[in-house]
């Protein structure tokens, strides 16, 4: 259901049409409107690019956008089937692709338009650590390229910031998700697979894309002969993208293993996750080995992904796939193996999508979603950036016009707002995070637990996901119940 | 009725808000030397006796502003230490660029903008929530503004808050304050000045002239306001004896007819018809003697940087723009509307820009925020706005040169000419609407030469910033820039020719 856009008679005598505060920017249509708002987004993304990215000046492993150049040097001068092999003029242990092969792709695509800018940014083992503007711009630029609308401040500071392309491969994720609310499920299949194949991490979304995909192809007359088709799909596109690496099970295995880095270990730094946060308490890795914790994290979202999947199974929609999407992703966060802070991009932008029904808690996502890659940010020197975005975030969340028409979020039957206390501690909660902002900028943590402040961040941001997650999860077992009412009506019809 | 207009200040807050933010990006970008010179002046203001102020010469950047600016300067220089000691530090703080001077400077510049806001609040309280909105973001979301306060760094923002303000009180009809704000604006900068007959005609006639008795009385009060801020600015200086210092610091005449990027004026096309002349009667056999002097530089003597056209001098610029000035004057002294004031002041500042001695770029400022207020008022004036607007910005990319701005500065005038294009077409919509009976063609769009024009512009660009480098590499490195000032000028002088002709209608 739409927003309502409250009317603003802008004429005394109330005869001209009601015109509301938006209108002049949204009156020559959705494209336009679109264009209008990208051109902002693209314009705060150049901005933040300015900033510092990870590791700026820091030998010798610099980071992240080292990492990137890095990947463009081995893949413009090396043949593909080196790409993830250890090698005189390849040393993985030096940033090896850790990413499937449509990342290599694209990093080859913008080697070559680096070559023609600046040779020297990319010539084979000379140019490591070599931190040239136009390096910077080419990346940029290409980020640019293909930006999406959503002035989305996690997205921005991760992608533009940090620097990273996740981007790309949740733009093949929403193109996905686009695909599944038209209809045309091949479409779908290709561009997933394509997202999949781009960083493995939108693997968070498969149990959703499935269980919706599977639970439509249920109720077809032919149930078999659908299923079949999106496979086909699948496996075309799959073995379109990865043809370097299928002509023997050695180099797919090679692929694979630079994928899923299981020696790091089950988690690092500070992630607000499950396995982080309890293991404060339960020391995990010194009490089981890493295949046995392997098992256990695989277990664990396996389990934490069901009801929803089991839901959009047994009843299949539009908008319980969105919340299918959100659940899975976060399911996957809470519980999956080495997962990283910035991982919270998945279910966040999920979330983004649902932002218009549940307004409120939106808000909130975005607010714990970025504390939780504070200290993230603070090393790499985008502490303004962090704060102008959510500033301006705020802003365009609140802007005048829209705030009072936004629906508050659908209260279902059970809703955490009706516990007694709720919007106390919710505020205390804030007060906390606000607190350890001013903390954490300022006081030195004790010599004894120098990574206090992180851990009491994560713990925070932890305890909100999961009240989150079980909100959800509840919200979309729910859509369950009402069409079983609508379907047993049908039937006493 | 009030509790609508409440709701459109909150609309103009949040659209400040807005562009702090986006100001808060820009905090890490391209410094010019402009912001050595401010932060010089913090540390002249603070660290020496009024005395010394125009007198000191420790760095090459030294005070060329009114003295009220300087005393602006030392109000700001209160908070520096705070931050930072060696900010205001006036030997060991020569060249400081550290985090700590350029967040206080950058966030000095966007507190400074409320000053712009406060104008645009009081200067369009009475207007329809549409135009007010409209206004609101042609001035504070200006690109040309972003890009020279925010990055190349200056306080242009605060200065035309001021003169907002001023004409403000005029269209209200309360001159003696227009006329107060006036001369203090003048005093902060003198480069406003060229506005200054267009004030004193208008007040002359609408203020002052009303019956022997009560018109001298104004004229004197007017005189004695206007006195006592000068005094107020100039006192301690003339009691000090320095005033002649002070004049000859404010006025550089030394300094050569075009500053070094060639602002898009008319002095553009004197020197191209001179240089095309010289080489063509060259070529005919004449001898042509190669001028010493070159523009960017200093009078040196009596030689002309002309080879074959006649020398200008500044008194040659002055009398240009006060010839260019008439027309207006006179129909401001025959019937001296409060309306229109901002439409004449808009036109001073052209005629100063095309005419004046020395112009920089950025001057294009001092004309296009007053137009943003005239622009609202019909449709031609938004279809020349619309125009005028995207000129005067692009002419200012050759400020930024590093490639780090350069997205910046191109989305920056892109969303720009993207929101004018809805907003004025959303305002003229609306406004067919109302008038359904008559079928008037009122809709918002831009002819075919102006789109040509605009398009040709796109060429320009592509041509400087790619074409140029992959062809010719680094010779003829002043070609690119004489191509965009060329083919600005040519854009402004007609918006001057199109504002002389609406004034005389």
């Amino acid at each position: 259901m739409p927003p309502k856009r409250k009317p603003v008679n802008l004429s005394g005598d109330g005869t001209a049409p009601p015109i509301d505060t938006w209108w002049w920017l949204t009156h020559k249509g959705t494209t336009t409107s679109f264009l209008c708002i990208s051109l902002f987004a693209l314009l705060i993304r150049s901005a933040v690019s300015m900033f510092p990215y990870s590791g700026a000046g820091t030998p010798p492993k610099f980071g992240d956008f080292e990492a990137q150049r890095h990947w463009m040097e081995i893949t413009t001068n090396l043949p593909p089937i080196d790409w993830y092999r250890n090698g005189t003029h390849n040393d993985l242990a030096y940033w090896g692709l850790d990413y499937p092969p449509l990342t290599a792709y694209q990093s080859y695509i913008h080697g070559i338009l680096l070559r023609t800018f600046d040779p020297d940014s990319v010539s084979l083992l000379t140019s490591r650590g070599h931190e040239s503007y136009h390096g910077n711009r080419a990346k940029s630029e290409v980020a640019w390229h293909i930006a999406m609308i959503l002035l989305n401040p996690c997205l921005i500071l991760i992608d533009h910031g940090h620097f990273q392309y996740n981007c790309i491969s949740l733009g093949l994720t929403v193109g996905a998700i686009a695909a599944v609310l038209c209809g045309s499920e091949v479409l779908t299949c290709v561009f997933f697979t394509l997202a999949l194949s781009h960083k493995q991490m939108s693997a968070y979304f498969a149990p959703a894309f499935f269980s919706h995909l599977l639970g439509k192809c249920l109720r077809r007359k032919n149930p078999v002969l659908s299923v079949l088709k999106l496979g086909i799909a699948v496996i075309v596109t799959f073995v379109v993208v990865w043809w370097p690496y299928l002509h023997s099970v050695d180099d797919l295995l090679m692929v694979l293993s630079r994928l899923a880095p299981f020696e790091r270990g089950i988690y690092e730094d500070y992630v607000a996750n499950f396995w982080c946060t309890t293991s404060i308490l339960i020391k995990w890795k010194k009490l089981f080995t890493t295949p046995s914790l392997k098992s256990m994290s695989l277990a664990a979202t396996v389990l934490a992904s069901l009801p929803s999947m089991v839901q959009q199974i047994l009843s299949p929609s539009n908008e319980g796939f969105l919340y299918g999407l959100l659940n899975s992703s976060m399911a996957f966060y809470l519980f999956s193996f080495q997962v990283h802070e910035k991982s919270i991009l998945m279910p966040f932008l999920a979330a983004t999508l649902l932002a218009l029904k549940i307004p409120d808690h939106f808000n909130h996502l975005t607010y714990y979603a970025l504390f939780s890659m504070f200290p993230l940010l603070c090393r790499d020197k985008l502490l303004l950036p962090y704060l102008t975005l959510h500033f301006l975030f705020t802003l365009i969340y609140h802007s005048p016009g829209t705030h009072i028409t936004l629906p508050k979020t659908k209260t279902s039957s059970f809703s955490f707002t009706s516990f007694p206390g709720y919007v106390f501690l919710l505020r205390t909660h804030f007060f906390i995070s606000v607190l350890l902002h001013v903390v954490y900028l300022t006081i030195q943590p004790p010599s004894k637990y120098p990574f206090l402040f992180e851990a009491l961040i994560m713990i925070l941001c932890f305890s909100y996901f999961v009240m989150f997650a079980i909100y959800t999860n509840y919200t979309q077992w729910n859509f369950s119940s009402h069409f079983r009412s609508a379907d047993k009506e049908k039937k006493q019809i | 009725m009030d509790h609508r207009n409440n709701g459109d200040g909150r609309l103009l807050l949040w659209l400040f808000a807005v562009a702090t933010s986006v100001k808060l990006l820009l905090i890490p970008s391209y410094r010019s030397t402009d912001f050595e010179v401010h932060r010089n002046w913090l540390a002249i203001t603070h660290s020496l006796p009024l005395s010394q102020w125009y007198l000191d010469e420790t760095s090459q950047w030294t005070l060329d502003y009114p003295p009220f600016f300087a005393y602006f300067e030392r109000f700001l220089s209160f908070f520096a230490p705070l931050v930072d000691p060696k900010i205001t530090d006036l030997h060991s703080g020569l060249g400081y660029a550290a985090d700590s001077v350029v967040y206080f400077q950058r966030i000095t510049a966007m507190a400074s903008d409320l000053c712009l806001l406060l104008g645009v609040l009081r200067l369009t309280r009475k207007a329809e929530p549409l135009s007010r909105n409209l206004i609101c973001v042609l001035v504070v979301l200006s690109p040309g503004l972003l890009i020279v306060d925010h990055v190349h760094f200056q306080y242009n923002g605060f200065l035309l808050g001021w003169l907002l303000l001023s004409v403000s009180f005029l269209q209200d009809g309360r001159d003696l304050v227009g006329g107060f704000l006036f001369a203090v604006v003048l005093c902060f900068k003198h480069l406003f000045a060229v506005a200054a007959p267009v004030y004193f005609v208008y007040l002359l006639r609408h203020y002052c002239w009303s019956g022997l008795a009560t018109g001298l009385r104004r004229l004197l009060t007017l005189g004695a306001v206007v006195v006592a801020v000068f005094a107020a600015a100039f006192g301690p200086f003339i009691y000090n004896g320095q005033i002649q210092q002070v004049i000859s610091r404010m006025f550089p005449f030394g300094r050569g007819l075009c500053h070094a990027y060639w602002a898009p004026n008319f002095w553009v096309f004197y020197i191209i018809l001179d240089k095309g002349l010289a080489f063509s009667l060259r070529k005919l056999g004449v001898d042509v003697q190669v001028p010493s002097a070159s523009f960017t530089g200093g009078l040196v003597g009596d030689s002309s940087p002309f080879a074959v056209l006649p020398q200008i001098t500044p008194l040659t610029t002055f009398v240009m723009v006060l010839l260019a000035l008439t027309p207006c004057l006179i129909k401001a002294w025959r019937k001296p509307q409060p309306g229109l004031v901002a439409r004449w002041i808009a036109y001073a500042y052209t005629c100063g820009f095309l005419f004046g001695w020395h112009v920089h770029e950025k001057a294009s400022l001092h004309f296009t925020i007053p137009l943003a207020i005239v622009a609202v008022q019909s449709l031609e004036d938004a279809k020349h706005y619309f125009l005028v607007s995207i000129v005067s910005c692009y002419s200012l990319f050759p400020l930024l040169y590093e490639p780090r701005e350069y997205p910046i500065k191109v989305l920056l005038l892109l969303l720009h000419s993207m929101v004018m294009w809805l907003g004025f077409s959303a305002q003229y919509a609306l406004k067919e609407k109302k008038e359904d009976g008559e079928s008037k063609k009122s809709k918002f769009e831009i002819g075919c030469i102006e789109k040509s024009y605009l398009m040709g512009l796109v060429i320009v660009e592509i041509v400087s910033q790619f074409l140029h480098p992959y062809f010719l590499g680094d010779r003829f490195a002043f070609m690119p820039l004489m191509l965009i000032s060329t083919y600005c000028a040519v854009g402004i002088m007609y918006s001057w020719v199109w504002q002389l002709k609406r004034i005389l209608t």
